[in-house]
């Protein structure tokens, strides 16, 4: 029904819905974490800060689990090379990201300011921690990793964990925090009122100018700052994953080569700066359905623009002409994409159906008077 | 080839891991269960207690819950972290289980276990119940898929090495999806959740009942766990029994190690209660045998026999030298991937390609390997038997234990004597029992299939990262720490959840008072 082209096609696709739908549930979470300590003062305002993502976010974090496990099943060389190679920084992530489950519900479980103040520290390296790393991970896929695979596909990677934090990866860094602040910000105007919601609203127009001008930057990086890559010769879509097979060059401005062949991708990075500006926009008009509209558009269009850059790229190597993982040599067996895309078409919808349901049942926004009189609150 | 340091240190890591997140995941199995039978109570027969009972357990079952997902999310990337070669040469079978578990079963219990936590006042009962059950269902489908993938480890069906990519593809999905091994690991597993959380409600309600308090809750949770532990333990010795019938299908080295059996036992083979097998000296002495009970377990026959260590060795022997044609079809189709009489060897000889892999560990080419080399390859398949032999009759005998005490729970709750003393301290000391059977359960099942990582196809030597000591050092420190310390916040949590007892007023919120009690409009349980 599918060839393997179209099937691998298909699940760059996902990977792109997957990194988005991360993004766009669980990116509020982390960014509302990372604004914790400075949108709320009081015990009640943090406790109404963390409620308002309370009863959603371990529902939003299996995308990132899920990410995980469809890399693995559709992209085994991506999930083998990636996070070997970037050991110490997945680790990093997982811890920050495991402190935040725990944060959210021992917190509230003692009276005790001291404990509460631990956690809240807790809650904002859970957020801001992996919001950076990610960007920074995402830099660093733009520039090349320094992996090599030898004869049996074997990876060895190069690189240590400071060599991850190169100029143009912070500038990446920085744009995936202010994006995912920017979103957080959006939340809390929707879910909270009151003095979070205004600070919130403060923050969020700091994040959205921060976005505009960092992903300006990052752009010109890619235009200027001798970065991209580019195949020499041909690769067949429908070849065996083999990395061998494809030759890889790297080539300064080559991230820009599909958006001069297909004018229509500009799109991607116009939503990117179109997002930002439209959360301020809604932020000064007090439009709060508004701003998170903008902030989710800002992800699309951000993770998109990343993605649409490097096709067929997945994760170059910046060391070897041989080794880099493109959609055409890095997935797995047609029959495991076909069996895989089946399941997704079966369960998506119902999943995306109960989570619009579980939102609906929560819908409303959270007040301290709340709080103070329910018991079921973190 | 990685240095065996950074192999047993990565073995260590995803040991301690694993270990730490299976404390939490069988309770969670069985007191999410548990859960829906009392919440189902209390909408059947609209009696207020049932809630205030189901409302209890549930703060338990949130505490334990927690840390099962935060320790989930480093397993869910460990494979590729710490066992990259594993996750490239197996990922095109092994991703897809997890890939569908995240999919089917983690988005269901997360999505609603916020619902059933925040939602007591925003649905009707009836719509609660459902986000509980929901909870119930997708922690259970989450263990199927696991032990499905977990299955592929031990049984690896449904797929063939393919020299084009280096790596085995899936060429039946069906069989990996009904495999043998994994339907019976998963009704094992999940029974043995429910007997840990049977024993745990068991436990805390007995120490309500030995102080007088809390009586009301402690009698109706003790009758439920009672029951449900009852057939729960039930379950997991004769299912325990249908992984021995696979095991002596597919796996017969776990079998011979386990039993000790260093001779094939002839039929109707006995099985050996107790001994002391000597790992050195490759003999079990002071045997105590029960004739015919192995040959029944494993072949379900009284004419077949269990093979003995020996012999299965002299088997693996032979494959090694038979996957050597296929290593050496293999490197020649890297070279030439058009070399026809290469791929004529590879096709007859592919089954026991991962045997000649057994050979890296001792020299870089399996092809130069001295006939010293092969025997002493040979011997990498037998695992540890010492102890294997002790863990699993460690094992076992819990599992029988727990039988005779839920069947004497059972019978007490039926005749409602909740006042036996003596019992309701035996059932303080049995509550640790599931924990550790449990993990002396999964320790079994991964240390019986090494050498492999799976089984007969890739050596656990060959399937880590390439990784560096220090980077090691590093993270199992850090995983140890921040493991550590949420160990004890947890424990802590839960000792004073409970002795907090199930009243209603959120003992957690001292500090900022509540304005009204979780459960106002309810009558004050009768005899609290």
């Amino acid at each position: 029904m599918f060839d393997y082209e179209i099937l691998r096609v298909i699940w760059w696709v996902l990977l792109g819905v997957l990194l988005i739908g991360f993004a766009l549930t669980d990116g509020f979470d982390l960014g509302v974490a990372a604004l914790l300590p400075f949108v709320a003062r009081t015990d009640i305002e943090r406790r109404q800060t963390i409620n308002a993502i309370g009863p959603t976010w371990e529902g939003n974090q299996v995308w990132f689990i899920l990410g995980g496990g469809a890399i693995f099943a559709a992209w085994p060389f991506v999930y083998a090379v990636s996070f070997s190679g970037f050991y110490l920084a997945m680790f990093l992530v997982l811890a920050a990201l495991i402190l935040r489950p725990v944060g959210f519900k021992y917190r509230s479980k003692r009276p005790d300011p001291a404990w509460r103040a631990r956690w809240d520290w807790a809650l904002f390296v859970g957020g801001l921690v992996p919001a950076l790393v990610f960007g920074v991970a995402v830099g660093n896929v733009l520039l090349g990793a320094p992996f090599r695979l030898d004869s049996d596909m074997r990876s060895f990677y190069e690189g240590t964990l400071l060599g991850l934090f190169t100029p143009f990866s912070l500038v990446t860094g920085l744009l995936s925090v202010a994006m995912l602040v920017l979103h957080g910000a959006g939340w809390l105007s929707l879910k909270t009122d009151g003095a979070v919601r205004e600070r919130a609203q403060a923050y969020g127009k700091v994040a959205a100018v921060l976005a505009i001008v960092l992903f300006a930057v990052g752009g010109a990086f890619v235009a200027k700052g001798g970065i991209g890559y580019r195949l020499v010769g041909a690769v067949d879509p429908l070849g065996p994953s083999n990395p061998h097979m494809a030759t890889t060059v790297a080539v300064a401005g080559a991230w820009l080569d599909n958006f001069a062949a297909h004018p229509w991708m500009w799109l991607a990075p116009v939503l990117g700066f179109a997002g930002p500006v439209i959360a301020f926009l809604g932020i000064s008009a007090r439009k709060d359905a508004l701003v998170f509209t903008g902030s989710s558009i800002a992800n699309v269009g951000i993770i998109s623009t990343v993605g649409l850059a490097m096709f067929p790229f997945i994760l170059p190597s910046s060391i070897d002409a041989k080794s880099s993982l493109l959609v055409w040599n890095a997935s797995s067996s047609a029959g495991t994409l076909f069996t895989m895309v089946i399941c997704t078409v079966i369960f998506l919808p119902i999943v995306l159906a109960y989570t619009a349901w579980a939102y609906k049942v929560m819908f409303g926004r959270v007040t301290p008077a709340q709080i103070q009189a329910g018991a079921d609150f973190y | 080839m990685t240095s065996m340091a950074v192999v047993e240190l990565s073995r260590l890591q995803f040991a301690l891991t694993a270990l730490y997140h299976f404390l939490f995941v069988p309770l969670t199995l069985g007191l999410s269960f548990m859960l829906v039978i009392m919440e189902s109570v209390y909408v059947l027969t609209d009696k207020p207690i049932w809630r205030v009972v189901t409302r209890f357990w549930a703060k338990l079952f949130g505490i334990n819950f927690v840390l099962g997902v935060a320790t989930g999310l480093t397993m869910e990337f460990e494979f590729g972290t710490n066992w990259a070669y594993y996750s490239h040469y197996v990922g095109d079978i092994f991703g897809a289980p997890l890939a569908i578990e995240g999919l089917m079963a983690f988005f269901l219990e997360a999505t609603f276990v916020g619902m059933m936590v925040f939602g007591w006042d925003r649905m009707s009962k009836r719509g609660h119940l459902f986000t509980t059950l929901m909870v119930a269902v997708g922690t259970n489908f989450s263990a199927l898929w696991i032990l499905i993938a977990n299955g592929w480890m031990q049984h690896p069906v449904g797929a063939v090495f393919n020299p084009q990519t280096m790596r085995m593809e899936v060429n039946d999905f069906a069989a990996v999806l009904f495999n043998p091994v994994a339907q019976a690991k998963f009704v094992h597993t999940v029974s043995a959740g429910y007997v840990m959380a049977s024993l745990f409600v068991v436990g805390i309600s007995s120490f309500y009942l030995l102080k007088g308090r809390h009586v009301e809750l402690a009698r109706r949770s003790f009758t439920v766990a009672a029951a449900f532990g009852l057939a729960a333990s039930l379950s997991v010795v004769v299912l325990g029994d249908e992984s021995g019938y696979t095991l002596g299908d597919n796996q017969k080295m776990k079998l011979a190690a386990i039993e000790a059996e260093y001779h094939t036992e002839p039929a109707p083979a006995g099985i050996t209660v107790f001994g002391f097998p000597q790992y050195e000296g490759r003999t079990t002495t002071y045997a105590v045998k029960v004739p015919y009970v192995l040959g029944l377990i494993s072949t379900r026959s009284l004419t077949k026999p269990v093979e003995g260590i020996y012999e299965l060795v002299a088997d693996a022997h032979a494959r090694i030298v038979h996957g050597l044609v296929a290593y050496d079809a293999v490197e020649k189709l890297k070279v030439n991937p058009g070399d026809m009489a290469a791929r004529a060897a590879f096709e007859g000889s592919k089954q026991d390609l991962g045997y000649a892999l057994l050979l890296k560990r001792l020299v870089a080419d399996p092809r130069q390997a001295t006939p010293a080399q092969i025997d002493r390859a040979a011997w990498f398949t037998v695992p540890n038997v010492p102890a294997l032999f002790w863990m699993f009759r460690i094992m076992a005998a819990i599992g029988f234990a727990t039988i005779a005490f839920f069947a004497t729970a059972f019978v007490m709750s039926t005749r409602h004597q909740f006042d036996a003393r003596w019992f309701l301290k035996l059932s303080l000391w049995m509550m640790p029992l599931p924990w550790i059977a449990a993990e002396l359960g999964w320790a079994v099942a991964e240390i019986g299939r090494q050498p492999w990582s799976v089984d007969g196809v890739l050596p656990t030597f060959l399937a880590a990262s390439s990784l560096t000591v220090p980077q090691l050092w590093a993270t199992i420190l850090g995983f140890t720490a921040l493991y550590g310390t949420m160990a004890v916040i947890e424990v802590r949590l839960m000792l004073s959840a409970i002795a907090h007892g199930p009243e209603p007023i959120e003992w957690g919120s001292a500090a900022a008072p509540l304005a009204t009690p979780i459960d106002a409009g309810f009558a004050p349980v009768p005899a609290e």
